[in-house]
């Protein structure tokens, strides 16, 4: 099997958990109320699991730096994550219709890596496949409350934060190098592929919700290739701090 | 206006000014969404126990927080949830009508003395048994 097309796959997914889960621990101890601030904060640690579980892949099977060293040691340009997760928080409605967006595309995307042919990436889909289920009954469940079932108030913010996110939510689905090889070794069906079902998944639950996908939207590009937003240096340093005074340290 | 300089990178980023205490408005007693009741099913078939209760706008949302507030940790099957407001219980002044229970022993399983003839009879089976 080609092995840089599978480090590159674990690389963007796992960077896009890791990153993700960063964002969502930022609303930890400062939640709407304190059922949605214990249920979000679990949601985040889920995603950093993800990413270690998915970094010691790289470290075990392809010799990489240890998840830790791949977490917070390494630098701007080799994250292979998406714009969309670096995106700083805004109001609560904006980072529940990232989750929501995000959820559907990583949930849809493990179904389909349950059937890749890199076993051990087969067997953590599997694995995972019910914690991701909850998370995006989670943000399913809310974007329809607060979108259909809500008041003016909160299908107003709902539909603003979706009018911001949707360009960066196209953007999760960029063609790494790899792509083609990925497809003809059975690894991963390609970002094509996952792109279809999303737009049928979550165009169903905005209906639902009386949400407007926004027309002729761009798609902001550049993260799988190591091109990020000015959020991302300030978010690294940030998230770095405490490991880099001390890299060698034991926790 | 002079906002708060906090330890925490989050708090000093919301821009909270320094005099907002003051201008910040008490919300009314109770202006809060209803509770649920929640109950945790451990096994397949075992007794749904209840464990507590959630905050939540309705039965949808309330499940969706009950799942990870006592779903999270420990084996599940299952959760129910109910409004509080359909539980349906005795009013504190009438618990007098469950005063006379501890009386009536032979409503008890306790006072039926099986275990008196059980022992008398695994007894008699052993000295049967010396024999």
């Amino acid at each position: 099997m080609n092995s840089d097309a599978i480090k590159d796959l674990l690389l963007r997914v796992a960077d896009d958990e890791l990153i993700i889960a960063h964002r969502h621990s930022e609303w930890t101890g400062l939640g709407p109320l304190l059922e949605e601030d214990i249920a979000f904060s679990s949601i985040a640690q889920d995603k950093l699991g993800h990413a270690q579980a998915l970094y010691s892949i790289l470290h075990e099977k392809f010799s990489l730096a240890t998840p830790d060293e791949m977490a917070f040691m390494r630098s701007e340009v080799d994250l292979r994550c998406c714009h969309l997760v670096e995106l700083p928080n805004q109001d609560y409605a904006f980072s529940l219709m990232r989750h929501f967006l995000y959820d559907a595309a990583e949930y849809l995307r493990y179904s389909m890596l349950t059937k890749s042919t890199f076993e051990p990436l087969a067997q953590l889909a599997r694995k995972v496949h019910g914690e991701i289920k909850y998370h995006l009954y989670h943000a399913t469940t809310w974007v329809v409350q607060l979108g259909g079932n809500g008041t003016t108030e909160s299908h107003d913010k709902m539909q603003r934060a979706l009018d911001e996110v949707w360009p960066f939510a196209l953007g999760m689905f960029e063609h790494g190098p790899y792509e083609e090889q990925l497809k003809t070794e059975g690894i991963f069906n390609g970002e094509d592929e996952l792109k279809i079902t999303w737009l049928n998944y979550v165009k169903d639950i905005l209906n639902r919700a009386a949400l407007i996908i926004p027309a002729d939207a761009k798609h902001v590009l550049g993260g799988r290739h190591g091109y990020h937003t000015e959020y991302m240096a300030p978010l690294l340093l940030e998230m770095t701090e405490v490991y880099r005074t001390d890299p060698a340290a034991e926790w | 206006m002079a906002t708060i300089i906090s330890l925490d990178p989050r708090v000093t980023r919301m821009e909270i000014g320094v005099d907002s205490a003051q201008e910040a408005v008490p919300k009314n007693a109770l202006d809060q969404f209803q509770t649920f009741e929640v109950f945790h099913q451990q096994k397949r078939g075992a007794h749904h126990v209840h464990v507590g209760s959630v905050h939540a706008p309705n039965s949808e949302m309330a499940l969706v927080f009950a799942k990870e507030q006592y779903g999270r940790r420990g084996q599940t099957v299952n959760i129910w949830v109910v409004s509080t407001d359909h539980v349906l219980t005795m009013r504190g002044e009438d618990a007098d009508v469950f005063e006379t229970t501890p009386e009536k022993k032979y409503r008890d399983v306790a006072a039926y003395m099986v275990r008196n003839k059980v022992e008398a009879f695994k007894k008699s089976q052993k000295e049967g048994g010396d024999e």
